[in-house]
């Protein structure tokens, strides 16, 4: 119990000082475009924890909704002249639309071919994107711009003067907060989903399905839910991307990301809350570098952390944190208990 | 002679062209079937194996001048090489654990093997010849015959044949059934269980190199080629069921086809309508054309 609480303690100390960091990035000299960037992939890395760490099932097709949401909200906003909250609104909608019906396909299978499903579907809405007319093809959606949100706060446009008189407001400030306020209700928003009673029967799926089954629940409606919440999250975050970026292209919709966010995941930590997150920062943060600088292999690096992340770290980085609290509790706990033993 | 409004040979020529395409996936979902059987890993490096297969055999052309035929057994051999060494030293520390970390780790060295090649060789194509002895056509009246064409389909179909000759009919195949079904016991009577996974692991790999091989003159040979068709290859996989060898090699066929007459009739379609057929079946027969399990 005491490793409980102790846990806990140290878990809300890194979510508040990881809060309190993303808060200041921007006057910190952090690149804001960069940060929002890394933020809408760790909405969609959160979204796709959802569904690999809390109820074991791995998509291997997430792309196909982030892309799907990325090219609605680009469309709605630029060529229909819709503004940005309506725009990501309906972007999110379509998107979980799509995850209904791939949804209803893909549980009909389980495990490995659940996966190999949801990769082959995934696959015909790349296609889809490459042929259909509105998507601009090869070139994608450019210029999407991000309007004003209600139709008064231009996200655009500069604020003048300095913080506190002192810090210089640096641009895309006003964009940089709606994302991360997003950001961060997504983050609450999983985290409720879990500790629900919902959540509970999720996780039990995950660890024992026929024995769901058997308690009576309809693991296929559950699972089915929870596939449509996910894609609902991870079309959000490719929304967002779209407004953030001024664009959607096909690389949003490729199998290579759909791997991507399956590794940030893996690498931060599955089933953890913060996980993804780091994961998401550590992917982008890396592909930002290492592309002036190493260029072609990046494809190559991202590969070797996959390989070594699944036979030798499989915990990721929160994970094993947790597990090293948990042995360093276990063993002051027996300490405790020989020392009472001598006395 | 006109068919659906086509010329026939036009008509005849998609179909050959399907039936083509049918052969490699039939080759391709019969390896993954295979190692599924017995390693209980889905093989997502199989498409990045069948490119190296391809590149050997571009690369011992243009280097040393060794022609298409010494490639054709050269290619499986190195790959398969490979293959040992990845049982080796990756997968095997996989067996105790979820079947999705094999997909993944697979995923990972299919994204190691098109970085190297796409660095290596660029995005672009690389043309390989056809052989002397199948260059040309035969006329056989109805239709004019490209020769590699035919030669491609024959040979895909003697190595399926092969294969699922020696799993079914062979004491080696018993074995490996068994091995499918029980690992221990098998173990117990004596046979070499580890062994056995990884020459299993090589071969599955070596006939993916051999489909590489057998495409070069088909298509260009590119970094690319592999990941395009291992995730056709996943659906065909899904709609026949990984359950049986034959299952594997009719569907590959049949989807290959099915393909080609798309290719006719609706062309827009053609790239997806795979898919299309994948989520039909899950629809009607969740456990797929072949399946055993539910």
């Amino acid at each position: 119990m005491a490793a409980d609480i102790q846990t806990s303690k140290l878990a809300r100390l890194g979510l508040v000082a990881g809060l309190a960091l993303l808060v200041a990035a921007p006057f910190i000299g952090l690149y804001p475009v960069f940060v929002m960037t890394a933020l809408c992939y760790a909405i969609f890395a959160c979204a796709f924890n959802l569904l690999l760490g809390y109820t074991g099932l791995l998509s291997f097709g997430h792309a196909a909704y982030f892309a799907t949401a990325a090219y609605a909200t680009g469309w709605l906003v630029r060529s229909a002249g819709l503004p940005p909250e309506l725009g990501v609104l309906a972007g999110v909608v379509i998107a979980a639309a799509v995850g209904l019906v791939v949804g209803l396909i893909a549980i009909r299978r389980q495990g490995i071919y659940f996966a190999m499903t949801t990769l082959a579907l995934a696959q015909m809405v790349y296609f889809v994107f490459l042929q259909a007319p509105f998507t601009g093809g090869e070139d994608g959606l450019q210029g999407v711009p991000r309007g004003k949100l209600l139709g008064t706060i231009s996200l655009v446009s500069q604020p003048q003067g300095k913080l506190f008189g002192v810090l210089p407001v640096p641009d895309d400030v006003v964009m940089y907060f709606v994302v991360l306020a997003v950001f961060v209700a997504v983050f609450l928003f999983v985290r409720r989903i879990v500790h629900s009673p919902y959540g509970q029967v999720l996780k039990a799926i995950r660890e024992n399905e026929p024995r769901a089954i058997s308690l009576g629940y309809d693991v296929d409606r559950y699972k089915l839910l929870a596939f449509v919440l996910s894609t609902a999250l991870a079309g959000l975050g490719g929304s967002l991307k779209t407004l953030v970026l001024g664009f959607a292209t096909l690389s949003d919709a490729h199998w290579s990301l759909s791997g991507e966010v399956v590794l940030m995941t893996l690498l931060g930590g599955m089933g953890t809350f913060a996980g993804p997150v780091l994961g998401a920062f550590t992917i982008i943060g890396l592909q930002n570098m290492l592309a002036d600088q190493v260029g072609e292999w990046v494809t190559v690096i991202i590969g070797v952390i996959f390989v070594v992340c699944v036979v030798a770290f499989r915990r990721g980085f929160v994970g094993e944190l947790l597990a090293w609290q948990q042995r360093r509790a276990n063993y002051t706990a027996e300490h405790a208990v020989s020392k009472e033993e001598k006395s | 002679m006109e068919i659906f409004g086509l010329p026939l040979q036009a008509f005849l020529g998609q179909l050959l062209l399907g039936l083509v395409n049918g052969s490699f996936y039939a080759m391709l979902s019969l390896g993954l079937a295979v190692i599924f059987g017995l390693l209980g890993i889905v093989n997502f490096a199989h498409g990045a194996l069948y490119m190296v297969g391809a590149y050997v055999a571009w690369f011992s052309l243009e280097k040393f001048g060794l022609n298409y035929w010494v490639a054709l057994v050269l290619a499986p051999l190195i790959v398969g090489a490979v293959g040992v060494v990845i049982e080796r030293t990756l997968l095997r520390h996989l067996y105790r654990i979820d079947p999705i970390y094999g997909l993944l780790l697979t995923f990972g060295l299919a994204l190691i093997a098109e970085g190297l090649f796409r660095r290596e060789f660029g995005v672009s194509g690389q043309s390989y010849p056809v052989p002397e002895l199948l260059q040309g056509s035969t006329d056989l009246g109805f239709m004019i015959l490209p020769n590699y064409r035919a030669w491609v389909v024959f040979a895909s179909l003697v190595v399926c044949l092969g294969t699922w000759f020696t799993i079914e009919r062979t004491r080696l195949g018993a074995t490996l059934r068994a091995g499918t079904e029980n690992p221990n016991l098998v173990q117990a009577f004596g046979i070499n269980v580890p062994l056995m996974v990884m020459l299993t692991y090589a071969a599955g790999a070596g006939l993916a190199a051999l489909a590489g091989v057998l495409a070069a003159p088909v298509i260009q040979v590119n970094p690319l080629m592999g990941s395009n068709l291992i995730i056709i290859v996943f659906a065909v996989v899904v709609i026949g069921g990984m359950g049986s060898i034959l299952g594997s090699i009719l569907t590959g066929i049949g989807l290959g086809l099915i393909e080609g007459l798309t290719k006719v009739f609706y062309p827009e379609a053609s790239s997806i309508v795979v898919f299309v057929i994948m989520a039909i079946v899950l629809m009607v027969r969740p456990a797929g054309l072949f399946g055993k399990e539910a």
